[in-house]
């Protein structure tokens, strides 16, 4: 049996860290939460992470862009994944497609809130098989 | 002072080439202050000789304001208006007559004729024709531009209000879905947190049509305001009875220091929002063993409240954008805090109603205090 491999959430809403982590674990995964990208930093010095969900929005506006530069800084194959619900909030869309993107937004996957907890589970699997 | 220079277009038309080269020499370039809007402009002249040459020309462009002669040889000034009319153009008119009867200046103005100049006229009466029909203009462009301002702040307001009610729709709707479909166990007791943190989401979402409704009232002033002599202090001390639970959960101590003869004539619902905000969040925003201390003083004919707590506090950038609608502040230390985000406004706009002020001082870490004048009305 493979080992249980560890997610990582950040995400400054408590109810929706919990719920992602209700159906992270139900899926098998051991998960890891944050309310922030100071506590994120924390945890990942201490703890060995196989992949991120980073929430977008959080205190410092642009915190979840910062977090994702810094863990693909330190660890470019780790799989990144953004939550945003900046493109129901304001139309501006972003994801991965661009080459433009690619520079900019350091993450794997790019989904829309509010998401579908099947969707976040499908892309954990993709990116960890 | 700023002020600001805005070109005024004028359209004289008229068949006389003397009156027309008379107006331009009058008007053209001419600049007009209006001190009392703070604003100056400069006037763009341009004459034509026919009514059908201004019809033409008004299919593509528009002028501020037009300088019309009632007698034209084809399409008279009548006619002219009537065309305008029908196209749903409204121009500020000053009619030019040569003998100017009753009936016609009843017609012209029925059909939206601004301002009558009769023939002959000097250049000073011309030009204070002209400076009547531009203020009108200002004012009219003042006025939209208000309009439009009001709207995009009411949109906005919408926009973020049903954002905050979607994120704890979404959230409880989440716990449902987990709830439904077990997805944490199936023992009830594997969802306590979770229905736990239903009510506290529902909550807030009461808190905020609750403060939502308090603030649409105030701000519509529909709810009969009525004013009546009161006791400020027994008005503070049921607020303060409000907070008890939540201060002694955390035990913070709330100190009222209001002696029992400071009294004002107010509206008692407007008292008790006032306070009740102000105490909430002076507890919400403290910390664990900390104090709140309210004292309200007479000063001349003003009630001087002070709000104190030895709260998080805030730096100067968080207190700037403290009193706008659902301006909560974000950080670290007031993540876990719950909050409509409109409490200050309400706060706010009860001290706009009775003409008072309020200020904050605030040291990060150390506590808040906020100090409000009211009118003894």
């Amino acid at each position: 049996m493979s080992e249980v491999k560890t997610v990582l959430i950040v995400d400054d809403d408590e109810d929706f860290l919990l719920q992602q982590q209700v159906y992270l674990e139900k899926a098998g995964y051991q998960v890891l939460t944050a309310p922030g990208r100071k506590e994120a930093q924390l945890l990942v010095e201490k703890e060995k992470i196989d992949c991120a969900v980073i929430d977008l929005m959080m205190e410092e506006v642009d915190g979840g862009f910062v977090l994702a530069h810094h863990l693909k800084a330190a660890n470019p194959a780790l799989p990144v994944i953004m939550v945003t619900a900046v493109t129901s909030e304001t139309g501006l869309n972003f994801g991965t497609m661009g080459e433009g993107e690619k520079k900019w937004v350091k993450a794997d996957v790019v989904l829309a809130k509010p998401i579908r907890y099947e969707q976040l589970i499908r892309e954990v699997q993709r990116l960890l098989a | 002072m700023n002020e600001t220079v805005n070109t005024v277009t004028i359209w004289v038309v008229d068949d006389e080439p003397g009156m027309c080269r008379g107006a331009v020499r009058t008007l053209n370039g001419w600049t007009d202050s209006f001190t009392d809007l703070d604003e100056k402009i400069v006037c763009d002249v341009l004459s034509m000789e026919s009514g059908e040459e201004f019809l033409e020309r008004i299919s593509t462009e528009q002028p501020h304001i037009l300088l019309l002669d009632g007698k034209l040889p084809g399409i008279d000034g009548i006619g002219v208006l009537e065309q305008l009319h029908k196209r749903g153009i409204s121009l500020v008119t000053i009619m030019i007559t040569a003998y100017a009867t009753l009936d016609k200046a009843v017609e012209a103005t029925k059909l939206g004729a601004y301002d009558f100049l009769a023939k002959p006229f000097t250049p000073e009466e011309l030009r204070y024709a002209v400076h009547k029909a531009a203020r009108n203009v200002i004012l009219t462009r003042k006025a939209r531009q208000l309009e439009e301002e009001q709207r995009k702040v009411r949109f906005n307001f919408i926009s973020v209000l049903a954002h905050e009610l979607k994120s704890p729709l979404g959230a409880v709707e989440g716990y449902v879905n987990i709830i439904r479909s077990r997805q944490a166990g199936d023992a009830l007791a594997d969802y306590d947190h979770m229905i736990e943190r239903i009510g506290v989401r529902v909550n807030g979402m009461r808190k905020l049509i609750g403060d939502l409704l308090d603030l649409t009232r105030i701000e519509a002033q529909t709810g009969k305001r009525n004013p009546e002599q009161l006791d400020l202090r027994s008005i503070a001390e049921s607020a303060a009875e409000l907070q008890n639970e939540s201060a002694a959960e955390r035990n913070i101590a709330i100190h009222l220091k209001i002696g029992s003869e400071l009294n004002i004539t107010a509206d008692s619902g407007e008292m008790e929002m006032l306070f009740n905000n102000l105490l909430s969040n002076a507890v919400k925003y403290n910390r664990d063993g900390g104090s709140v201390t309210l004292s309200g003083v007479k000063a001349g004919k003003n009630i001087r409240l002070l709000c104190t707590d030895t709260g998080i506090g805030m730096t100067e950038e968080e207190t700037g954008r403290l009193f706008t609608e659902f301006s909560r502040i974000k950080n670290e230390k007031t993540r876990f805090i719950p909050g409509s985000g409109l409490g200050l406004s309400i706060v706010h706009k009860i001290v706009t109603l009775y003409h008072g002020s309020i200020s904050v001082s605030s040291v990060p870490d150390e506590g808040t205090t906020f100090t409000i004048e009211i009118e003894d009305t």
